[in-house]
């Protein structure tokens, strides 16, 4: 598999390291309700399709990357600096 | 007698009669030539019989010339160099080459195992999940041993690998897979527009096809063609051709994985040349021009020897020069026919009978017992031959296509499974696409090497095509199988699946195909049933009474074809397994007399012996020396993490579980860090060097996931947070001074700083000079004595730690190694790894209030979980032998007394035994259930591994110093 980083370009597979599901939001720490942290650090989904990951440039430049990956066809759609969430895609 | 001369042609072949090559079989000495495989040398010393067949043992021949080969498996080489398994049709013939028969006692001509072959009856698919049920003990002691030891394929070596192996990566604009006409044209339609081209065949002679039949190009033989297409190529910077180069798998995003052959088939294995390379191919397009696997008819007795696939008898005698055997019947359902029997005649064999199935005249049952002696036809007439070649169409090597996850389709009009829509960057061209004749390949193989050039950006321009000539080929008529004796009548030869099998596996309802897969082995052995899956595809079809189209096919995984574990494995074998860090110091501890031991990916002193001493005896004495006196100790594996921002501090805050916001410059702090889910995660000091400016010291073995960790918290939770962080581990080396006299020793070497206690006390930490050296102190202490830690420039270490030594001989001071600083921090009570192993919280290991409850930080929310802050969870106690004398064993659990010793009573366990000098009896750390309230009490150490079973006391895990004088000393 290969994973376009913003700031080293397509690398392979081997660079990065997998965190999982990008769309799970850690609560705000006033939140008090274990629910919501319950499902913060243990309930993630597992879609069959098009999904936001989080990867991790571990051998390469180090950034967390937000990655749109078909966990079907390993169809890469998007990816983008971790940090700069919530921006348009480039 | 027969002998290399009697099967080999006088003249002809692409073999060199410059160059015999002697060679052994069962330690027969034998004949060939360079360019002869293992199979066409055995053929031209007129061996027949090469192998037994895995279940019952049936005596079976060489029966195709390529990879598709089912049969013909020998072990090659002997001793550590001994591979089993490998088709003879693939081992390239080198001088010296010693091949040896598998599977069969005592011997490949009188095997007693072929005993099976007369239970046969007794042995259908699945007959062991049947057969050995009851009684259920014996499975495990008797049959499963025999059924092991009578079926089988070749032994492995059984010393270590004596092998070199290489792993390399390629980048191209374009990869052509498979070396015939549609490859080589395609590696030249791509290669002449200067385009990145690579081109993988897994034979050791460019050319495919064109190498074993008859065919003209533009008026020459079609090896002459391939000769001059590659030597062109070969003339071109911008193509790599990879022969013995076997691509056995296609990854994602044209990801491909090659196993090249380097040494096997040197006589000459220089030490420097490995035995294979694993290849990581990224290719921009891939052409795939993998060709066909001719396919059988099956009938009764088809495995005997002297059965052999059409194109495979031509490929030994137009190749090789090798008659396959001396009188023919040729039976196939399509054209080929006239090419086999023209190659056939040409090759001076002659053929008896042609049995054109189409016409209805079928080859009922094939004659002999262990190699052919005739055949019977459909009409009773027998015909005596030694040869039979049998033809029933090609089946496409789909193999790579269909694993990118595209299912291949049955094509209604050529009987085959084509390639199904690609779904990345790769197109299948010739043969593999279901477009059999050399003209067809050609074109196809420019086409896709023209267009994925172009896809790349290269000027587009089509080579001209060759004039072709080739016999005719086709109309084909699907003839799957000839009735008569199912359990005869053989589909997967390897793994012995006859139509019988896929009869009763459908009968007994397991009519998926990867159901009849799985429960008849059809196509699970070494080879994958290249040659008997479409046939066994058919059959169920047929049983099913459904279109073939309707059965669908098994997955197709990688690898191709077998791969040695040894290319994965590549370098990462034994001390290379991964890479070694040494720290700054390793070669001064190493001249001092250190042995050393893995910590995470670091190797660490662990004791300094002196002569006469084991490692006990130097522990002991490190530790009482640098509590008696100093001692000097390499800590540079610690990670050290620069950070630096006016948001430090709030990272920090967050990241740890204690508070950071009131730490002045010049100061270090223990912070515990958790995990989100509440557990301990790491500990370590870290000290505020300036107003923005930190140094975060993590435990040796989670200095990466720390750094990781800390790059997940500011990019992904908190980008908003103005810090930045780099990890400085392999730029300082570290030195622990440990000791009452440590002071005194810094003094010497620090004469311009204040080291007093009011000067620098417990908890300093600052920046200096040392000798003109930038360095860092810090006044912390692990093993609970006055203690700094001094870090200098890691190329310093050496020279430091020497002018350390000369500065504290007049106080004795000695190094000291890693069980050293074990047995003082277990003397301290402090935790470490064996305490903090991923399932303790801050408040099993005693550290509960540093846990802030003013700020959030990560972990906060979840250790307020009930289950987690429940008091009876086993927590941090020190624990003695109750008799004074005893060792400590660790691992070892923890009970009360009077109760029987089982799992439901165990109520904790011992984390850190050691031997205490300081007290003179052995002391532990462990985790006991409700541990604080229960000092005092007696309870059992209880190890069934090694043993022991005594009464140990609770007592407080501060062993030593628990008021901490000699730390603020």
């Amino acid at each position: 598999m290969r994973i376009p980083c913003p700031l080293c370009g397509e690398r392979a597979l081997e660079e990065f390291t997998y965190l999982g599901d990008a769309t799970v939001k850690r609560p705000a720490a006033e939140e008090t309700d274990p629910k919501a942290w319950y499902d913060f650090v243990y309930l993630r989904d597992n879609p069959r399709g098009p999904h936001r990951e989080l990867w991790h440039h571990l051998h390469g430049c180090r950034a967390w990357l937000e990655v749109e990956r078909d966990t079907l066809t390993h169809e890469v759609f998007d990816s983008r600096l971790a940090r700069e969430r919530g921006t348009e895609a480039k | 007698m027969t002998g290399e001369r009697s099967f080999r042609g006088a003249e002809g072949g692409l073999i060199d009669r410059e160059r015999p090559l002697s060679f052994t079989f069962d330690g027969r000495e034998m004949t060939g030539y360079a360019g002869d495989t293992l199979a066409s040398a055995l053929l031209a010393n007129g061996v027949r019989l090469v192998g037994r067949s895995f279940k019952y043992h049936r005596p079976r021949g060489i029966f195709a010339a390529g990879s598709n080969e089912p049969n013909a498996l020998v072990e090659l080489g002997t001793g550590a160099r001994r591979t089993p398994n490998i088709p003879a049709t693939m081992a390239e013939l080198r001088e010296g080459l010693a091949a040896a028969s598998q599977n069969r006692w005592p011997s490949l001509t009188f095997d007693l195992m072929a005993v099976n072959d007369l239970l046969a009856p007794f042995m259908p698919a699945g007959f062991y999940y049947k057969t050995f049920m009851w009684p259920r003990a014996l499975w495990e002691r008797l049959y499963e041993p025999q059924i092991r030891k009578a079926a089988g394929l070749g032994r492995p070596a059984m010393a270590p690998d004596p092998d070199r192996y290489e792993r390399g990566t390629l980048h191209c604009d374009i990869l052509v897979v498979g070396g015939g006409p549609a490859g080589l044209s395609a590696a030249l339609a791509a290669g002449r527009t200067g385009a990145r081209v690579v081109l993988c065949d897994e034979d050791f002679r460019l050319g495919g096809r064109l190498l074993a039949d008859d065919v003209r190009l533009d008026g020459r033989p079609g090896h002459a063609w391939a000769e001059s297409v590659a030597g062109e190529l070969a003339g071109l910077d911008n193509v790599r051709l990879m022969r013995r180069t076997t691509v056995f798998g296609y990854y994602d995003h044209n990801t491909l994985g090659a196993v090249e052959k380097v040494a096997d088939y040197r006589e000459d294995r220089a030490a420097d040349v490995p035995r294979e390379r694993l290849w990581h191919i990224e290719a921009h397009r891939v052409v795939l021009a993998t060709g066909a696997n001719e396919r059988p008819i099956a009938f009764t007795n088809n495995d005997l020897p002297g059965v052999m696939l059409g194109s495979a008898a031509r490929a030994y005698v137009n190749r090789f020069a090798v008659r396959p055997g001396a009188r023919a019947v040729i039976f196939a359902n399509n054209d080929d026919i006239g090419a086999t029997a023209d190659a056939l005649s040409n090759g001076g064999v002659e053929v008896a009978e042609v049995v054109d199935g189409r016409e209805g005249w079928l080859v009922k049952r094939a004659l002999g017992r262990r190699g052919l002696r005739g055949v019977e036809l459909s009409d009773g007439k027998r015909i005596a031959c030694d040869l039979l070649c049998v033809s029933g169409g090609w089946d496409p090597a789909v193999h790579l296509s269909s694993q990118t996850g595209v299912k291949p389709v049955w094509d209604a009009d050529s009987f085959c499974l084509v390639p199904g829509e690609p779904r990345q960057a790769e197109v299948s061209a010739g043969a593999c696409a279901g477009r059999f004749t050399t003209e067809n390949a050609l074109r196809d193989g420019a086409e896709a090497g023209r267009a994925a050039a172009a896809a790349c950006g290269f000027d587009d321009k089509a080579p001209d095509q060759p004039a072709v000539e080739e016999p005719a080929a086709g109309n084909l008529q699907p003839i799957w199988t000839v009735p008569g004796k199912a359990k005869r009548i053989f589909l997967d030869f390897q793994h012995d699946v006859s139509l019988a099998d896929i009869k009763l596996a459908t009968r007994e309802g397991y009519t998926s195909v990867e159901h009849l897969k799985r429960y008849t082995t059809l196509g699970m052995a070494t080879d994958q049933g290249k040659v008997g899956n479409v046939v066994g595809l058919a059959m169920l079809a047929e049983e099913r009474g459904v279109p073939i189209a309707e059965v669908g096919t098994t997955t197709f995984r990688p690898p191709y074809t077998p791969t040695t574990l040894g290319a994965f494995a590549g370098y990462n074998r034994q001390q290379h397994f991964q890479p070694v860090r040494r720290t700054p110091l390793h070669d001064w501890a190493e001249r001092r007399g250190a042995i050393y031991v893995e910590a995470g990916p670091w190797l660490r002193s662990r004791a300094f012996l002196q002569p006469g001493e084991d490692l006990f005896a130097a522990s002991i004495r490190e530790a009482k020396a640098t509590r008696d006196g100093v001692g000097l100790c390499d800590v540079s594996t610690l990670g050290k993490i620069d950070i630096q921002g006016p948001d430090a501090v709030e990272l920090l805050n967050r990241v740890y579980c204690n508070g950071w916001k009131r730490l002045p410059v010049g100061k270090a702090r223990y912070g515990l860090m958790l995990r989100e889910d509440g557990i301990v995660f790491d500990d370590g000091t870290t000290s505020r060097l300036g107003e923005r400016h930190y140094l975060m010291t993590t435990t040796t073995t989670h200095a990466g996931p720390v750094m990781a960790h800390l790059e997940y918290c500011h990019q992904v939770l908190w980008p908003e947070l103005d810090v930045q962080m780099v990890s400085v581990t392999d730029q300082w080396a570290g030195l622990a001074i440990a000791g009452p006299y440590a002071r005194k020793v810094l003094e010497k070497v620090l004469p311009d700083e204040d080291l007093s206690n009011e000067g620098f006390p417990f908890l300093a930490a600052r920046e200096m000079e040392l000798q003109g050296i930038p360095a860092r102190l810090f006044r912390i202490s692990f093993s609970g004595e006055l203690g700094f830690e001094l870090n200098v420039p890691a190329d310093y270490g050496p020279a430091v730690a020497d002018l350390l030594m000369r500065a504290g001989a007049e106080y004795n001071i000695v190094p000291y190694g890693l069980e050293a600083l074990d047995i003082m921090r277990i003397e301290k009570g402090h935790v470490t790894g064996a305490e903090l192993h991923g399932r303790t919280t801050a408040a099993d290991v005693g550290l509960g209030r540093m846990m802030s409850t003013k700020k959030d930080y990560i972990g906060r929310r979840m250790v307020e979980r009930p289950g987690i802050a429940a008091p009876e969870r086993p927590s941090l106690v020190g624990l003695v032998p109750a008799d004074g004398t005893s060792p400590l064993h660790g691992g070892a659990h923890l009970l009360p007394r009077g109760v029987p010793t089982t799992a439901e009573n165990d109520e904790g366990y011992i984390t850190s035994p050691a031997y205490s000098p300081e007290l003179g009896h052995w002391i532990a750390l462990g985790l006991l259930k409700n541990g604080p309230d229960r000092i005092g009490e007696t309870v059992r150490m209880v190890d069934l591994v090694r043993g022991a079973d005594i009464p140990v006391k609770v007592v407080s895990p501060i062993f030593v110093d628990p008021e901490g004088k000699r730390l603020y000393a």
